[in-house]
């Protein structure tokens, strides 16, 4: 039986629990501290391991593009079974937008060779421009489907439970393809410490942009530049007390100023 | 200064559009004398409602046949710009669909996204579009360079729709080219998720459970507090994720955006996540253990207690008067 062949796109982001900040020359969001794996990847990282597991044996493989060589977050991925990765890491590529990304991400999918899956998170936890996948499967001429909440593949279908507005719809879409899939689709596992040892071990090939044969990039490529940065008007604490037993009462009284009951 | 030419990327069924339709189209208004309404599906049937917030035109595909809206979408745009009539600026919903057709778009276009913005404004020649950052403490704005069209998607409620009292909108039928692989997924059936009582988007009241709640069955007290209040039950990502309510409830950055009169956020902490979905809110209520919690900078009268007790003594109150 063919194995699956999986790519799962992954972003290595500032740990979400500090404040992030913006580069005080260029107004980029500062990403040179330490990086870890987004959340929201897990997802994809865990529902590409099953899928290849369904499929009776698959590969899934990892790309991302960070600055500084960074590749913790990519070892995550791997210590959750991942077997390789392709990290695209260059200075040129400070300041690229959203469409020099997929380019970017695109060119280093097909560097892995072309996959039957391509799986990425709906948006980044630090960015979300959350259009990145979208444009990744248009530049590799792949059908995909976004927002996805239950994924399964069936006689190299995939029939997948598609989020909406007002519910769900099921969509079914033939491989090659890209899905991303919201947060909350699988759980994602936690590495085992003989996966954390063995990612140590596996390979992680690291390229530039100018390697893949993607240009311009970085600032002259992108269609936008800053224009203005400004603090919004910050909204006021009011009261807060501590609960006696009696608080419930405030919150009527407060009801009752607003007129809503 | 305004543009010569602004599109709409609008939705609607059974002859209505969307509230996000004509916010979008209000504020296209205010840019273009020209804006036209761009429909993947029956854009005919919606030819009235669109011209009531000042569509002079709709371009409209007609049925998609089960085809995806997105990459139907950005193919018929791409077409009807390939053939010289090309906008300068396109707005889109952020929503499913929308995101999906102007990722699309910006491909087929070679042309950057602006996504997630608040405000466009046209200052000396250069398109801005105003994003927050940093869970709203901070706007960004970024001016679009090199040449159109520019695509920008807008978070919804950016804007207070208004109606222009404009005649019905002239139908443009358009084709879709065939996409090809890319547009080899199919809708094979669809499902609505039912709620009673008002939608989380539209309601006056919007009642908000979140990890405090300590365990599923506890937001029984959500819902209960929201329907006695006449108003939505809501919820935070983390309990979304973690399976107690269907993601059509969520509110925040990844969910919906609500700006009710009252909003109650009950063992809600106020991850940035969540506060970017509901800090336009009029009022702000919140109950939460820990005194310390990021939703209490926010809150207009903030209770420092635990849910399971305020809770089912709100309701109790509540169902006294009746």
């Amino acid at each position: 039986m063919k194995v699956m062949k999986i790519v799962v796109c992954v972003k290595q982001i500032p740990d979400p629990a500090t404040p992030g900040s913006l580069d005080s020359a260029t107004n980029a969001l500062k990403r040179d501290g330490k990086l870890i794996l987004d959340d929201s990847d897990a997802y994809g990282v865990e529902m590409a391991l099953q899928l290849a597991t369904a499929a009776g044996g698959g590969e899934v493989n990892i790309v991302s593009m960070a600055p500084n060589n960074e590749t913790s977050g990519m070892r995550t991925a791997l210590a959750m079974g991942a077997v390789r990765g392709v990290l695209v890491s260059d200075p040129a590529l400070a300041g690229s937008d959203a469409l020099t990304t997929a380019k970017v991400l695109a060119a280093a999918i097909q560097k892995v060779g072309m996959p039957d899956l391509v799986i990425a998170a709906t948006e980044s936890t630090d960015g979300y421009t959350g259009t990145v996948p979208e444009q990744i499967a248009e530049v590799l001429g792949l059908p995909s489907v976004t927002f996805a909440k239950k994924v399964k593949v069936e006689g190299g279908t995939l029939k997948i439970d598609r989020q909406t507005e007002s519910g769900y719809d099921e969509v079914e879409c033939p491989l090659p393809a890209l899905v991303s899939v919201t947060a909350g689709v699988v759980e994602p596992r936690y590495p085992s410490f003989k996966g954390i040892m063995d990612a140590k071990k596996k390979e992680i090939v690291t390229v530039t942009a100018a390697d893949l044969g993607v240009s311009p990039v970085g600032w002259s490529g992108a269609g936008q530049k800053v224009a203005s940065v400004t603090q919004a008007e910050a909204r006021k604490a009011g009261q807060v007390i501590e609960d006696d037993g009696e608080a419930f009462n405030k919150i009527v009284a407060f009801l009752e100023t607003l007129k809503v009951i | 200064m305004t543009l010569n030419n602004v599109w709409v990327f609008a939705q609607g069924n059974n002859g209505t559009i969307s509230s996000f339709t004509a916010e979008l189209l209000t504020k296209a208004r205010s840019l273009s004398d020209n804006v036209s309404a761009f429909v993947a599906g029956d854009g005919a049937a919606l030819a009235d409602a669109l011209g009531k917030y000042g569509a002079k035109k709709v371009y409209s595909t007609g049925d998609l046949g089960g085809r995806l809206v997105g990459v139907a979408a950005a193919n018929a745009m791409k077409s009807q710009i390939d053939g010289g009539d090309k906008p300068d600026l396109i707005l889109f919903p952020q929503n499913y669909d929308g995101r999906d057709a102007i990722a699309r778009l910006s491909v087929k276009l070679g042309v950057t996204v602006l996504t997630n913005n608040i405000d466009i404004a046209v200052n000396g020649g250069e398109v801005v579009a105003t994003t927050p950052i940093f869970g709203g403490n901070v706007l960004f704005a970024a001016a679009f360079t090199g040449s159109g069209p520019h695509l920008a998607s807008f978070r919804p409620k950016s804007f207070a729709a208004e109606e222009s009292g404009g005649a019905a909108a002239q139908v443009v039928a358009v084709s879709v080219p065939d996409g090809g692989a890319t547009a080899a997924a199919k809708v094979t059936a669809v499902h609505v998720e039912e709620t009673s009582g008002p939608k989380l988007d539209e309601a006056n009241i919007v009642v908000s459970g979140g990890r405090g709640l300590g365990e599923s069955q506890n937001f029984g007290m959500v819902e209960e507090l929201a329907k006695l209040l006449h108003g939505a039950p809501g919820a935070s990502r983390a309990i979304v994720d973690a399976g107690w309510v269907p993601y059509s409830y969520q509110v925040g950055q990844t969910g919906k955006v609500v700006k009710p009169s009252v909003y109650i956020a009950a063992g809600i902490s106020g991850a940035t996540q969540h506060m970017v979905g509901m800090k336009g809110s009029k009022n702000i209520i919140a109950i939460n253990k820990d005194k310390e919690a990021p939703i209490f900078a926010v809150a207009d009268l903030g209770i420092v207690g635990d849910v399971h007790k305020v809770l089912p003594k709100l309701i109790e109150a509540l169902k006294a008067r009746g």
